[in-house]
């Protein structure tokens, strides 16, 4: 694997199944540790999280992921952008497998968390998704307190006397930045929420378990301007602590907010580059023309 | 004439049209309410629920035992029932979402919903009362649940496809597994739902008469044995209202109000159960 090929589109041809493939074929067997003198425009990741290979999605007979290859880096925040309907949310849904909960929808390749294939069918999805938390579109407080929304997940997997559990609480909710919006009213719905409050509920309730990843889909895209401002300050703080992949259709929320940006058209990876690299200088005519505004 | 004139004589046309059925309605609702309340209100004494039933002659009397027999019938037939309901619903609904089997139980489901109530007061007759040798609480209590079960598997799989997926994927998505979707964040979701369509068919169960012919049968006695044929309600109308004595049809006209009355309240109950929820 030469360091060469890290380059990921700039000596690519356009065709974008030949650049997904390109961007996968650098990535299968880099060590994650080496590749310190990488050239310009390089993707320069330090250390992997996921890692996908050649991974193929299907709604039933709709083919929606094309040999999708790439590596999404530690304590990172990975965004992926893209028209409509062009696979970003799709590739995020694997990463925890939620779509397993619907049948018809499969995937076949490797994405390997931490050097272990979750698709593998051994696997549990429900400890998956313990480690791979995912915020999503819109606000989905469960039917309970603000409290309880927080500790549900929390008793799932840890068994926390009661000060433990008013402790991680208030944690995430701090974490969220809600506490001091919610502290008083600990016991009231989460339905009684603004939009706003109710998506860093959310994002609490994910962040209360402790995974390792975060995924958030769209999470801004119901929410008014000062909210998303908000939960964008609230990704530049968690990324410390966790590796963050983040679906937006808002190109500049993508330019504020990420280290690492992947730009997918029609099922396939055309682009993947750091953020600065990708807005200022893309690889790809077609990335070119969708950040520029030209299409999609 | 223009299409605006033309629309609004339509529109006049069609809201008076839809005034005059909600009144047509109403009306003989109305009248029902009223007919049962100038027979029925005179008779709804104290002696009503501390008198057991008069015998032909009696002077004096009342429906406490039928009372106690039908809360009874109708306790057994919500409690045989009900839990059977919420979880067939409750597979349809979730776990058997995408089982072929899902399709013929919903069929069948619906067909029962529709059977005529006698058929089931038969078929409760010759699977229970026959090889029990005697009419009895139980198996009156057994009809009835073959009544609410449909009603329940109905209203509760509606209720919970009502829940949106996005709710079950972000429980999911904390790595809960399926049952814990389901018990903990589904049902509480869609509870008032559920416990309307109980209530529901509680209401259904209280003034049915044609399962009990043949399973409670009446008693004119007080009892408390389910082994025992038991005094109720609906068959104590259908009976004193065909008897030749007047106390006797007195006293049917207040057990028909009474049924109504109660039904009345459980769809009241229902109506700020529902609206509670919001």
């Amino acid at each position: 694997m030469t360091d060469a090929s890290l380059v990921n589109a700039n000596n690519a041809p356009l065709a974008g199944s030949g650049i997904a493939v390109n961007v996968g074929g650098a990535f299968t067997k880099a060590d994650s540790e080496a590749a310190t003198d990488r050239p310009a425009g390089a993707v320069d990741i330090d250390k992997s999280k996921i890692e996908v290979k050649g991974l193929n999605f299907y709604y039933g007979k709709f083919h929606a992921l094309h040999d999708i290859s790439m590596r999404i880096p530690e304590r990172k925040v990975t965004a992926f952008i893209g028209p409509s309907g062009c696979g970003k949310s799709t590739l995020l849904r694997t990463f925890n497998r939620i779509y397993n909960l619907y049948h018809g929808q499969r995937a076949s390749g490797e994405i390997l968390l931490d050097g272990r294939n979750i698709l593998d069918r051994r696997e549990d999805i429900n400890r998956l998704r313990a480690r791979v938390g995912m915020v999503f579109q819109k606000p989905t407080p469960f039917p309970m307190s603000i409290y309880e929304n927080i500790a549900y997940g929390v008793r799932l997997y840890e068994r926390l006397g009661r000060v433990a559990m008013d402790e991680r609480v208030e944690w995430a909710l701090r974490k969220a930045a809600l506490w001091e919006e919610v502290k008083d009213i600990l016991r009231q719905s989460g339905g009684a929420l603004s939009g706003g409050q109710q998506q860093r509920l959310c994002i609490a309730r994910a962040i209360a378990v402790k995974p390792e990843v975060i995924l958030l889909d769209e999470p801004c895209s119901a929410l008014d301007p000062i909210s998303t401002l908000k939960i964008e300050q609230l990704i530049a703080e968690l990324k410390d602590s966790y590796t963050i992949a983040i679906v937006t259709h808002n190109m500049q929320q993508a330019a504020r907010v990420s280290d690492y940006t992947g730009f997918m058209y029609l099922g396939r990876l055309i682009e993947f580059n750091d953020t600065e690299t990708l807005f200022t200088n893309p690889g790809s005519r077609q990335t070119e023309d969708y950040i520029t505004g030209r299409f999609g | 004439m223009d299409i605006y004139t033309r629309r609004q004589v339509v529109n006049v046309f069609n809201l008076g049209a839809s005034v005059l059925a909600t009144v047509f309605g109403l009306f003989f609702l109305s009248w029902l309410l009223w007919v049962l309340l100038a027979q029925g209100l005179a008779h709804l004494n104290w002696d009503l629920f501390t008198l057991d039933m008069p015998g032909p002659g009696a002077e004096t009397g009342g429906l406490r035992n039928a009372i106690v027999g039908s809360l009874m019938l109708t306790a057994v037939g919500v409690l045989i029932g009900a839990p059977l309901g919420v979880l067939a619903g409750t597979y349809l609904a979730e776990f058997g979402r995408y089982a072929w089997i899902s399709h013929p139980v919903r069929f069948i489901n619906d067909v029962l919903l529709s059977a005529p109530s006698i058929v089931i007061g038969v078929f409760v007759y010759e699977v229970m009362v026959v090889p029990m040798g005697n009419f009895s609480g139980w198996s009156g209590g057994v009809a009835l649940a073959i009544i609410v079960i449909p009603v329940v598997v109905r209203t509760t799989e509606d209720m919970m496809r009502l829940v949106p997926d996005t709710l079950r994927e972000a429980a999911a998505a904390l790595g809960a597994p399926q049952w814990r979707v389901v018990s903990s964040v589904v049902f509480r979701a869609s509870l008032s739902g559920i416990m309307t369509g109980i209530l529901l068919a509680v209401a259904r169960i209280a003034g049915e008469t044609a399962p009990l012919l043949f399973t409670a049968l009446n008693n004119q006695f007080f009892t408390l044995d389910m082994d025992q044929p038991m005094g109720n309600l609906p068959v104590t109308i259908f009976n004193f209202a065909m008897g030749p004595y007047d106390n006797w049809h007195d006293l049917a006209w207040a057990g028909s109000l009474l049924i109504t009355l109660t039904v009345l309240t459980l769809n009241i109950l229902t109506r700020i159960f529902l609206r509670t929820k919001k």
